[in-house]
């Protein structure tokens, strides 16, 4: 991987200037992740959501590469046709033989986990030479925080509401960066922005690969976490270290612990991870302390899932 | 030297020919009847090398049309084909493709919509998706279906234009009916539809632009749609002058109507694609009998030629117009709606009846088009009254 200092020197394809909101977890990721990719041309895809709508707002764009910005479920579909498009100009001549040229698809929990899977589910299955870049943020943030499949059990969200009866989300998340797994691509990986160095070296192995890469980011959204913009980094920090957000990578169908840190026996309790975000503040009251022990159980069951994959 | 040979063939397997002979970079490609065979078509010239187009195989209508939306912002030559649920599936990324001003090309096998599910003819599909900002031509004949494909990608890719074109054949009737056609030598059609040339191609990385970006909040969205409406008004006439070209190479009419007998028709139907067959049959048959009938067929959907549509109906006595679509709740049927407006300014204005017909591939018999004559008949003697709305043929 290049060092600290080389990085520092490449040039940033996501300008400042953009309108997304301080403390943004999704435009880190995006700079994090494009740093993989070094000095070779990108295209880049997004869907709809926070990143499209804040950096390319008619007449300007942040993006100092191309950009396409399709609809909300399709931007693997979409750069599936531009990687596509590559290809056959290739073939036919009018792109050079040896031309390099990489494509990155990004989109949010929504657009990835819920609205999107099938496109990416399409795009992955075809190989095209892709990453697809998940900046997971737990919910539906651009619409103004409704609960999606990847909003953690528990968690407040306009559409998974807190009242009398109702103490949040009720189901747990779906495991996306498995499914995608199971489509056995030649490179899977979860990372998180506040592991820098981890996450741009898996987008390094992911722009490398020839064929599609998956990359769930998880990477926070101060407002809809209900935490103070200076502290996106800290809390995706606390995922890692809670086992919330398990770092592990799967090349060519081989499970790995990208982290030796975190451990079954040293792994936070979850509360670390939940009592600073307003999402979760409900769950603190004493009435819902099984509620909490359940939550507990199910981060727990997850973490030994992945690491049984990662064979520990 | 053009040269052409005379084919039995379907008109599924010209369409795809013709799409061979143009040459696509990219295709998406996803089945759904009655258009499958248009992609399994391309599929063997894939697999034999005879194309270099990049074949995709999407898994979804929608994935399709956005992978052709990807690619054609890339800089590609992009050409798809659907049919019925795949085009309502499409239905949001028809919207993007014309909005983002990408010249994709696609067959669109006309069938009817669920529910209940209907495999066979009728023009939902395409009408439902009308007013998406595509070009739409239809084709009566596989012999059609083939020479609009071609002139399709030039008027797609033409400066002025720089939109999306739809080329309809009627599901089953003309994708799937052994047809006398003639296709046009490969060298030909390569010299006709040259090369595409992008502008603001994606994969031109030294001068990166940004599409599909975000023109809300007080952005420029309205002024971009007035765009849009300047650029399928200025499309009729490269409509005309593309067809021109074509028919000097190929020998064959192109306009955006087709009238026959209209020169002096009394009575006349008004319809698209296969039926226009049909009519034209019963109405040699009245000829010779001495009425004066004629039939105009509508070539060109959108943009919808009005001027020549009134010039061509004006003087007639009563006019029928033969929807094979609905539009639940509304006056008549798209094609009646626009037929009628297009006369409204006229001084003299025919007595007009709208039928609907052949929903879901209910037969179109010809002495059901001779009842439409002898109504039309009844209706200019004044011996009857124009109807609403009437569902011909219906049991």
């Amino acid at each position: 991987m290049a060092t600290i200092k080389e990085l520092s020197q490449r040039e940033d394809r996501l300008e400042g200037g953009h309108r997304l909101c301080a403390g943004c977890g999704a435009s880190i990721a995006v700079r994090q992740v494009m740093l993989g990719a070094g000095m070779t041309p990108v295209v880049v895809g997004c869907a709809t959501g926070c990143l499209e709508v804040s950096t390319t707002i008619y007449p300007y764009s942040s993006w100092k590469t191309p950009f396409i910005h399709n609809a909300f479920e399709n931007s693997a579909a979409t750069v599936s046709g531009v990687e596509s498009a590559f290809k056959a100009l290739q073939r036919a001549g009018k792109i050079p033989a040896d031309k390099e040229m990489k494509f990155v698809a990004f989109g949010g929990d929504g657009g990835t986990y819920d609205i999107g899977l099938q496109s990416l589910s399409g795009a992955m299955e075809r190989g095209h030479d892709m990453v697809y870049v998940c900046y997971d943020n737990g919910a539906y943030m651009n619409t103004g925080i409704q609960r999606s499949s990847a909003t953690p059990m528990g968690a407040w969200a306009t559409t998974s509401e807190v009242g009398k009866v109702g103490q949040g989300k009720p189901m747990r998340r779906k495991d996306l960066t498995s499914i995608i797994a199971a489509h056995n691509v030649p490179y899977v990986a979860q990372g998180s922005i506040s592991e820098w160095k981890d996450l741009t070296a898996k987008a390094e192995k992911a722009f490398a690969v020839k064929g599609p890469a998956f990359i769930n980011v998880f990477a926070p959204c101060p407002r809809g976490w209900r935490i103070p913009y200076n502290k996106t980094v800290e809390s995706a920090s606390l995922a890692v270290k809670t086992a919330f957000w398990p770092l592990f990578e799967v090349e060519d169908g081989e499970w790995k612990m990208t982290t030796r840190r975190v451990t079954r026996e040293n792994r936070l309790p979850i509360e670390e991870f939940m009592k600073p975000q307003g999402r979760f503040k409900h769950l603190f009251k004493p009435e819902n302390a099984e509620l909490l022990a359940k939550i507990q159980a199910e981060v727990d069951r997850n973490f030994d899932y992945v690491l049984k994959r990662c064979g520990q | 030297m053009a040269t052409q040979k005379t084919l039995a063939v379907t008109g599924n397997v010209l369409v795809a020919e013709a799409m061979r002979q143009c040459a696509p970079d990219v295709m998406g490609a996803y089945p759904i009847t009655p258009q499958t065979t248009i992609v399994e078509e391309f599929a063997k010239f894939v697999a034999n090398g005879r194309v270099h187009t990049e074949y995709v195989t999407v898994e979804s209508e929608h994935s399709a049309m956005s992978a052709c939306v990807g690619a054609s912002a890339a800089g590609a030559r992009v050409m798809t084909a659907t049919s019925s649920q795949g085009l309502a599936l499409m239905w949001e990324e028809l919207y993007i493709a014309a909005g983002m001003r990408l010249p994709i090309v696609m067959a669109n096998a006309n069938r009817a919509l669920s529910a209940p599910i209907n495999i066979h003819c009728d023009h939902s599909d395409i009408m439902g998706a009308r007013d998406a900002g595509w070009i739409v031509l239809f084709a009566e004949t596989a012999q059609e279906a083939y020479d609009n494909t071609i002139m399709a990608v030039r008027i797609a890719e033409h400066p002025d234009v720089m939109l999306p074109v739809m080329t309809c054949l009627d599901g089953f009737i003309t994708t799937h009916s052994i047809d006398r056609a003639q296709i046009m030598d490969d060298e030909t059609v390569k010299a006709f539809v040259g090369d595409y040339k992008p502008e603001n191609a994606l994969l031109d990385t030294d001068n990166p632009v940004s599409h599909g970006n975000f023109a809300g909040l007080g952005g420029p969205y309205f002024e971009f749609k007035r765009a849009q409406r300047n650029a399928i008004d200025r499309s009729a006439a490269v409509i005309e002058s593309v067809g021109a070209e074509w028919s000097k190479i190929c020998e064959r009419p192109f306009g955006m109507v087709e009238g026959w007998g209209m020169e002096d028709a009394e009575l006349a139907i008004v319809a698209i694609g296969s039926t226009a067959g049909n009519a034209r049959h019963v109405a040699r048959e009245l000829r010779a009998q001495g009425v004066r009938v004629g039939v105009l067929k509508v070539r060109c959907f959108r943009p919808f030629p009005f001027a020549d549509i009134a010039e061509a109906l004006a003087g007639c006595k009563a006019v029928a117009v033969l929807d094979r679509s609905e539009s639940f709740g509304a006056e008549g049927g798209p094609l009646f709606l626009e037929v009628r407006s297009a006369l409204y300014d006229r001084a003299e204005r025919p007595a007009m009846v709208n039928y609907i017909y052949g929903l879901g591939g209910s037969d179109v018999k010809l002495e059901l088009l001779r009842q439409v004559y002898s109504d039309l008949s009844d209706l200019a003697d004044g011996a009857s009254t124009p109807g609403r709305l009437v569902y011909l043929g219906a049991r």
